[in-house]
């Protein structure tokens, strides 16, 4: 996925003059031809987040559209009331595009995962947030992104899914369960074909989102109209329960339940590994997921 | 039936920040940074309430958010803000409260109220008007010592001193207030990145205007305006 964006960046910094990219010296080297066409326009700061934020911020302030980029603990943690007052109390816009997600670098260890990235900005009105699942779906959603003015915060991971899914605005069906089913499950961008093997045996309406803010309230409402129970099921690739707020939102015309899973929350996972241990380790594997979710729905 | 007199001098900063606080003495003494925000509005700055959204138009980055009201009362005095306004300084629904907000005050190019923000924006203003091709506006950002602590400010000091940003001028008024200092000044903390450094008494208009417009060519500027300590 990082390719993707660098690439997709890349050229629209031939199309459009209002672009620019701010760096952190991650991810440099995918830019130095970027930087070498458009040296205005592409500026490594060195290792300095803080000020990569201030500096979109100002970039804002004089009407261009800045991409910040770095690993996600050092573009939404380390700079976070950068990002606050930056950018959104000066009503500023960014594009945000992160790497690493939770724990794609779980052999670096805690200092290299940000489990809480999107729980963070969701502390923060006005962020549009997407966690695309596949390389495929990167290109879209930042060429959208890069067209807009306000603040865009881009996930991206090197895992995900096997194939592209559509990545309207709105959740998209994948699975459809019948009348009777036993809910719906909401899959957030990498976690769909694990929550797809999870849930093959069980009636239940499967859907996607790649942008998770704005949440579709009125599109996983319909779902659970249609479904035979309101039970809903939140899958997603970071801090356990980071949505779960929005799904009471969608749902609050009727009784329902609901249950989340993510990365969990009641401790810190002092592990290196794989991301596949660390899957294991939060219950987010396929086993984990179908374990969880057959006792949900059959609750 | 009278008008009463404009209030767009010097001498009349104190009465319009007196119709803020109800208090022009006490204030204004304390105040560190009126004769900067005066000379750089008077007289350095290229912008006015009329071409306050030109794009070509010099910005004014007030860094040090805290004790806005003689930033208020300059704005006031060149027409960005009205008196009635200042009247309803720190009301709930006032444009101006103890800390500015660039959303809700006319003129203000920022807000700012935690310390350390202004020359981040600030470089990031600059490279946003040098990848425009703007050559002409300027950027001006005004910090307190106190502020420099904040190691925000020292990524910006040093990226904007390689970047050779000659586009941006840091103002820091200097009146001792860092609880550990800066031994062997704050010129040094700029002029080792590779700033041109200018002292001035922080009282001396004259001495300021020409410490705010010395040549820098190929380097940003960083001008200390020297304040007696307060207590």
């Amino acid at each position: 996925m990082r390719d993707a964006f660098a690439d997709t960046v890349s050229a629209a910094l031939e199309t459009d003059p209002r672009l620019a990219v701010v760096l952190a010296d991650i991810s440099a080297d995918r830019f130095t031809e970027a930087a070498r066409r458009h040296p205005q326009r592409v500026v490594n700061l060195g290792i300095r987040e803080q000020l990569m934020i201030g500096v979109a911020g100002g970039l804002a302030l004089t009407g261009m559209r800045p991409v910040a980029h770095t690993f996600a603990p050092f573009l939404v943690e380390r700079p976070f009331e950068q990002v606050k007052l930056d950018l959104g109390h000066q009503g500023a816009g960014a594009v945000l595009v992160s790497s690493g997600a939770s724990y794609d670098g779980a052999h670096y260890g805690r200092t290299h995962m940000a489990p809480g990235d999107v729980h963070l900005l969701d502390s923060l009105p006005g962020w549009t947030v997407h966690v695309p699942g596949h390389a495929a779906e990167v290109a879209p959603l930042l060429e959208e992104a890069l067209r807009r003015d306000g603040n865009v915060y881009v996930r991206l991971s090197e895992r995900g899914n096997a194939a592209a899914r559509p990545i309207g605005p709105g959740l998209q069906t994948v699975r459809a369960g019948s009348g009777r089913s036993s809910g719906v499950v909401v899959a957030v961008g990498p976690m769909l074909d694990r929550v797809l093997a999870a849930t093959e045996g069980l009636d239940v309406t499967v859907a996607y989102a790649a942008t998770v803010r704005p949440f579709d309230r009125e599109g996983l409402n319909r779902l659970v109209a249609r479904a035979g129970q309101a039970d809903v099921l939140l899958v997603e690739p970071y801090l356990e329960g980071t949505s779960a707020h929005e799904v009471a939102a969608a749902l609050e015309d009727r009784r329902h339940r609901q249950r989340s899973l993510g990365v969990r929350r009641d401790t810190e996972v002092r592990g290196y590994g794989t991301p596949a241990d660390h899957d294991r380790a939060h219950g987010l594997d396929t086993a984990g997921i179908a374990e969880r979710a057959r006792d949900f729905f059959a609750a | 039936m009278t008008t009463a007199p404009p209030l767009t001098r010097y001498a009349d900063l104190p009465a319009l920040i007196g119709l803020m606080t109800g208090d022009e003495k006490h204030q204004l003494a304390a105040e560190s940074t009126r004769e900067v925000l005066w000379v750089l509005y008077d007289r350095v700055l290229d912008v006015s309430p009329e071409t306050a959204d030109d794009p070509d138009r010099d910005r004014f980055l007030l860094s040090k958010g805290h004790g806005p009201m003689p930033y208020y009362a300059v704005l006031a005095a060149k027409g960005f803000l009205d008196l009635a306004t200042l009247r309803r300084w720190a009301d709930f629904d006032s444009p101006l409260g103890h800390h500015p907000d660039r959303v809700l005050v006319p003129g203000a190019e920022i807000s700012s109220g935690s310390l350390g923000h202004g020359l981040g924006l600030g470089v990031g203003t600059a490279l946003g008007l040098r990848a425009q091709g703007r050559t002409r506006p300027r950027v001006f950002v005004l910090m307190g010592d106190g502020e420099l602590d904040e190691g925000s400010n020292h990524e910006a000091i040093a990226a904007a001193g390689r970047l050779g940003l000659d586009n941006l001028t840091a103002v820091v008024v200097d009146n001792a207030s860092a609880t550990h200092g800066w031994p062997g000044g704050i010129e040094t903390r700029f002029s080792g990145e590779g700033w041109q450094t200018r002292s001035a008494p922080g009282r001396d208009q004259a001495a300021l205007y020409d410490a705010l417009t010395a040549p820098h060519s190929g380097r940003p500027l960083a001008v200390v305006a020297r304040i007696r300590p307060k207590g």
